[in-house]
């Protein structure tokens, strides 16, 4: 079955014998996009987190077939180190991985935060960004979040100043 | 002629309310039943399958009565804090559909159905006996505004509902319990008890 889809910019299409293949095995292994990471396979723990049509999603749990005309982004998409995504930066300055396995997903998950909520409080953070960090780097993702909308927003006015 | 009439219809109501006598009545608005066939039996019969149904966790769990969705065989929270949020759907970015779609996912043992979502606040089901979950069930103010007509329909035909039969593969890749009436039968048996008028029986 071929199925086609825009990923980071780019319209790729790719031929699956199982239509319900998680996305994530797709990314990774077909792809070749690693930086999207499996961590639990049971869309609990969050490191496999991705944004289609915006939404986060988890893609391990996301079979591929729901992919086709969708616009997804992983988190080798959401910036560049020339060009980092405000909440890369804000990563970067609050120095937030440890082992850094679980990061992208932590980074795709409050990109999708500051879309629905630019100025997350404290508990909008504790609602939406459930994910699973076995450092336990929940304090500085915590200001790095805060950090990020600030950044966010100040783009956001020197794009509309 | 019209003495016999009268009659007739005086034994018929007599006789009715000998068999209704043990019953309230679901909904005023809606007594379609044919009065001189109805069957106190076969009405709780029919009752009590589709009640085996929507008192069955594959049902309750996601009727919650503290806006906390419910899991597994054992009716545990909802993992990861969720809840129900503004729309029944969870939060602005994690919402249900971050990780359930619109089918089960049998590789990662996330379950899936179209509208995946809690039920609204005001059908909170968890923790009611059989009787107040009909009697929420055919209020209007608790059940989306719907007719009968339109329960029935949501009871038999909605996908979400329907899912209950097929709720696929746990994330250990066991199957989930299935409600303990046949589909067929709950289906034949719900459609019979609001032919027969919505009528609940009386606690006993």
């Amino acid at each position: 079955m071929k199925i086609s889809f825009t990923i980071n910019g780019t319209q790729r299409s790719v031929d699956i014998a199982d239509e319900n293949t998680p996305l994530l095995w797709v990314i990774r292994d077909m792809l070749d996009l690693k930086g999207t990471k499996f961590g639990c396979g049971k869309a609990a723990c969050g490191a496999c987190t991705i944004h289609v049509d915006g939404q986060a999603i988890r893609s391990c749990s996301y079979a591929v077939k729901f992919a086709q005309g969708k616009q997804i982004t992983t988190i080798e998409g959401l910036g560049s180190e020339d060009d980092p995504h405000p909440v890369q930066q804000a990563w970067i300055e609050e120095i937030v991985p440890q082992c850094g396995y679980c990061q992208p997903g932590f980074m795709m998950a409050t990109a999708a935060l500051l879309e629905q909520v630019p100025d997350p409080t404290d508990e909008d953070i504790d609602k939406n960004i459930v994910n699973v960090c076995r450092c336990a780097t929940y304090y500085r993702m915590r200001k790095a979040i805060h950090r990020a909308a600030e950044l966010k927003g100040r783009s956001s006015n020197t794009i509309n100043s | 002629m019209k003495r016999q009439t009268i009659l007739l219809f005086t034994s018929a109501l007599l006789i009715v309310g000998v068999l209704a006598s043990n019953f309230t009545i679901g909904n005023a608005a809606y007594t379609t039943i044919s009065n001189a066939t109805f069957d106190a039996k076969v009405n709780e019969g029919n009752f009590n399958k589709m009640m085996d149904v929507l008192t069955h966790k594959r049902c309750v769990n996601c009727h919650p009565s503290d806006n906390i969705p419910k899991q597994g065989e054992d009716s545990h929270p909802h993992y990861f804090g969720m809840a129900r949020g503004e729309d029944n759907h969870g939060y602005k970015a994690t919402s249900c559909n971050t990780c359930h779609q619109s089918e089960n996912n049998n590789y990662s043992g996330v379950p899936g159905a179209p509208e995946w979502s809690l039920a609204p606040a005001s059908m909170m089901w968890e923790g009611l006996t059989r009787i107040e979950i009909a009697q929420s069930m055919m209020d209007p103010e608790r059940n989306g505004a719907r007719t009968p007509d339109e329960t029935m329909h949501h009871l038999t035909e909605h996908e979400l509902v329907l899912w209950a039969w097929e709720p696929g593969l746990n994330a250990e890749g066991v199957p989930r319990e299935k409600p303990p009436v046949p589909k067929d039968e709950y289906i034949k048996a719900v459609k019979q008890w609001f032919a027969d008028g919505a009528i609940i029986p009386e606690s006993k």
